[in-house]
């Protein structure tokens, strides 16, 4: 992104991150994302939840341009991250998604060793001046996502030769690694126990003191214990959008409430 | 009775049994389809597959088999002292096959009776013009033991044709009857036809398995043979390549295997580079309709014939290199056929070969680990240099392996590009020439077939073979490792 003077605000008055006006995404003839305005809060854990098939991953890829490497997927609206449009042509995708990190739903660890896979942002963006500095990084970046005990002795090994659960911890450690303003997490416990979900939910919590996260969640009760807000996606629409807590006692739409008490899904 | 009607006959079986067993598994049943064990065209393909299979199996070992007991028992028969001086045995055993297979011919046509053939003596009528009328000339007048060998050959000949008829509508019957008495409703058709169709598969499987394996073999021998009457350390270690048909030549393999590698690694160094960029350029930034345009063009490449190449090579790319490099130009290239011509008309024969073999691997990385990738704020190259090219570099490397093993095995562009001059030189412009092409230029001389001269054709072709084989498993066993790397 260019470079703009971003105004000092007070710290207890939470900015706007990201704002959405009007986005439409269309994956060819299909309308995946319909007419969507949202503002998601900078240091705030927003939720995304919905049936399958709703458009929550669609929207979250729109938020750090992944689309663009989808041939059939257009996107309309507008959509501003610390009040720059992030669609504009003078905006580099790549410095974009430097910024806005992302947790795919599906794992996908580079077939390299595990050391390599979270070293891979820091070296991209020059984030270590030394081989130490990159150690700590990494250390830190795994420590994070709690599977440091798990893989401290077997730094070289491959990454895609973890389980399914300890490669999404990887690529949540990864996604870290890089010091994103703001990390979009893309169902990161799917394949999780609960001790290793509790974990990650603690990260995010950490997380949320410098940046702000947006998760996907299947699980309402995940969603009720990590985020402050959150979105009700349904057949590409925007349903509801507010306080956590609002939405799970006291939903306004009636969608909502049939789909947060297990009746549509 | 000849093959062909025997095939027909057993084919007419088979349709017959088809035919038959259908019903007569209903029958059995009472009519009713589910008592069957199994659905009724299975009894069906049992009886056919029954009458026909075991019966061209017969007929298949037959022939093979026949042909080499008739010529080993009239070779035995054939009295040593009459070989003449200047031929040896099987040179004379071939000509008694001709004989008797036109004196066969002449029967047949109707030329003359079977018992006037059985009759024909030497010096009566003229044989060599009987068997000139029927298009089976021969080289000499037939003498009297030849005569007597192909009588004898066709008298046996004639008892094994019969014997096969015998034998294989034998086993025809047998198979149908055998199956058709099988056919009732507790009979699991079904499995026995499963059975028979792999039994069928395995055969072809081993077929082509054997056919390698006999190709290999013959190498191996004449290659023993060879090495029996020219020391293999000469052949390995010489740094002279000199035949000369009259005997005392020098038959070194070095200077041809350093042609061999020097054109390769000049076609591999244009090939390489240039088919891995445009991988690049097609699989990753190439929007679909220039794929769709210049995907199909790259490979129209590989499908021109390599004499073609050949041409290209000798009548554009050299006159075009001499015309810098040659006493005009820089002064160090003789002429046009050279190993800088060879090697860079090799290496554009081998783009699209590297280049598709090269995209399809790009392609085959999941477009999750460019997701990651850009995810991370990764660029395009960064992603293809980082991700894309590591997890594909073991499928390339084994498409470059597979390069160099056609590049080894050309023939036509370096005959027409690099010269026929067997040569230790480092000069890229000088003419030389590879083992492929050295291994043509002996073969298609008048050569005594079992002189060294002829005979190094063979230990050529095994060396070569060696090598290729070799570098072929190279590429297999990377290949392989490299399909478990993203799982
Ligand atoms: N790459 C794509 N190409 C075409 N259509 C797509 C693509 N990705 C998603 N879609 C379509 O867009 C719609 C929304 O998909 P999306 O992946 O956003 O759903 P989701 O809410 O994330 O579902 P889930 O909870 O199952 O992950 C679906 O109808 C899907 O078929
Ligand atoms: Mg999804």
């Amino acid at each position: 992104m260019y470079d703009t003077p971003i105004l000092e605000k007070p710290v207890d008055q939470k900015d706007i991150k990201f704002a959405a006006r009007g986005v439409q995404v269309y994956y060819g003839d299909n309308h995946a994302i319909k007419d969507v305005d949202v503002d998601l809060e900078d240091k705030t854990v927003t939720a995304f939840i919905g049936p399958s098939g709703c458009g929550k991953s669609t929207f979250l890829r729109c938020l750090n341009r992944m689309n663009d490497t989808i041939d059939v997927c257009r996107v309309e609206g507008d959509i501003q991250l610390d009040g720059e449009d992030i669609y504009d042509k003078r905006v580099d995708p790549v410095q974009l998604r430097a910024k806005v990190g992302m947790v795919f739903q599906k794992p996908n660890p580079f077939p390299k060793s595990i050391y390599d896979n979270v070293a891979y942002g820091p070296r991209i963006h020059g984030l270590a001046g030394n081989k130490a500095e990159l150690d700590e990084i990494v250390e830190k970046s795994l420590r994070r996502a709690a599977i440091w005990g798990e893989v401290k002795d077997r730094l070289d090994a491959p990454g895609t030769g973890l389980s399914g659960g300890q490669q999404q911890r990887l690529c949540i450690a990864r996604a870290v690694a890089t010091e994103p303003e703001v990390l979009l997490m893309d169902e990161p416990c799917s394949a999780l126990d609960p001790i290793a979900t509790a974990q990650v939910e603690e990260l995010i919590d950490e997380l949320r003191e410098n940046y702000s996260v947006v998760i996907v969640t299947h699980s309402m009760q995940q969603a009720a214990r990590v985020s402050q807000k959150t979105a009700f996606f349904h057949l590409g629409n925007l349903v509801e959008f507010g306080e956590t807590s609002h939405i799970f006692t006291n939903p306004t739409d009636e969608r909502t409430e049939s789909y947060i008490t297990g009746r549509i899904g | 009775m000849p093959a062909l009607w025997l095939v027909v006959i057993a084919l007419a079986l088979a349709t017959l049994g088809f035919f038959l067993g259908r019903p007569r598994a209903l029958a059995t049943g009472g009519g009713d389809i589910r008592a069957l064990h199994s659905r009724p065209a299975y009894y069906g393909w049992n009886v056919a597959l029954s009458s026909l299979v075991p019966a061209m199996g017969v007929l298949l070992i037959w022939m093979l088999v026949q042909s080499f007991v008739v010529n080993s028992t009239v070779a035995a028969d054939f009295p040593a002292q009459a070989v003449p001086e200047d031929q040896t045995l099987s040179l004379v055993m071939s000509d008694v096959g001709r004989v008797a297979a036109g004196i066969d011919l002449a029967v047949r046509r109707g030329v003359i009776s079977e018992t006037d053939a059985q009759n024909l003596q030497v010096g009566g009528s003229n044989i060599r013009d009987l068997l000139a009328q029927v298009g089976k000339p021969l080289a000499s007048d037939v003498i009297e033991p030849v005569l007597t060998a192909a009588q004898e050959y066709r008298a046996l000949a004639s008892t094994g044709n019969t014997l096969r008829g015998v034998a294989v509508l034998g086993v025809a019957l047998l198979g149908f009857g055998f199956a058709f008495l099988r056919t009732n409703s507790t009979f699991r058709a079904r499995n026995v036809v499963e059975s028979g169709i792999r039994t069928l598969l395995v055969l072809a499987a081993c077929l082509a398995v054997l056919t390698t394996l006999g190709i290999v073999l013959s190498l191996v021998f004449n290659t023993i043979e060879f090495f029996k009457i020219y020391p293999a350390s000469e052949f390995f270690l010489s740094l002279t390549w000199a035949p000369s048909f009259g005997g005392g030549s020098e038959l070194g393999i070095a200077p041809l295997l350093w042609g061999t590698f020097y054109i390769s690694i000049i076609a591999l160094a244009v090939a390489v580079p240039i088919g891995l960029f445009s991988a690049i350029y097609l699989s990753e930034y190439a929007t679909p309709k220039v794929r769709a345009l210049a995907k199909p063009l790259i490979e129209v490449l590989a499908g021109i014939p390599t004499i073609v190449y050949g041409l290209f090579a000798l009548l554009t790319v050299g006159p075009l290199l001499v015309s810098v490099f040659g006493d005009d130009g820089v002064g160090i290239m003789q002429a046009g056929t050279a190993v800088m011509t060879a090697g860079l008309v090799m290496g554009i024969m081998l783009i699209p070969f590297v280049s598709s073999l090269s995209d399809d691997i790009i392609n085959a990385v999941p477009q999750a680990m460019r997701d990651g990738s850009f995810g991370l704020g990764a660029t395009k190259s960064e992603t293809i240099r980082q991700v894309i090219l590591p997890a594909a570099l073991p499928g390339i490397v084994g498409a470059i392996l597979l390069a160099a093993s056609r590049a080894i095995g050309e023939t036509m562009i370096v005959v027409l590009g690099a010269g026929a001059a067997a040569r230790l030189s480092l000069n890229p412009f000088d003419a030389m020439t590879t083992v492929t092409a050295k291994i043509v230029s002996q073969l298609t001389g008048d050569a005594d077939f079992a002189s060294p001269e002829a005979l190094v054709a063979f230990a050529l072709g095994m060396t070569l073979f060696v090598i290729t084989l070799g570098l072929n498993v190279l590429a297999l066993y990377i290949v392989r490792k490299y399909r478990e790397q993203y799982e």
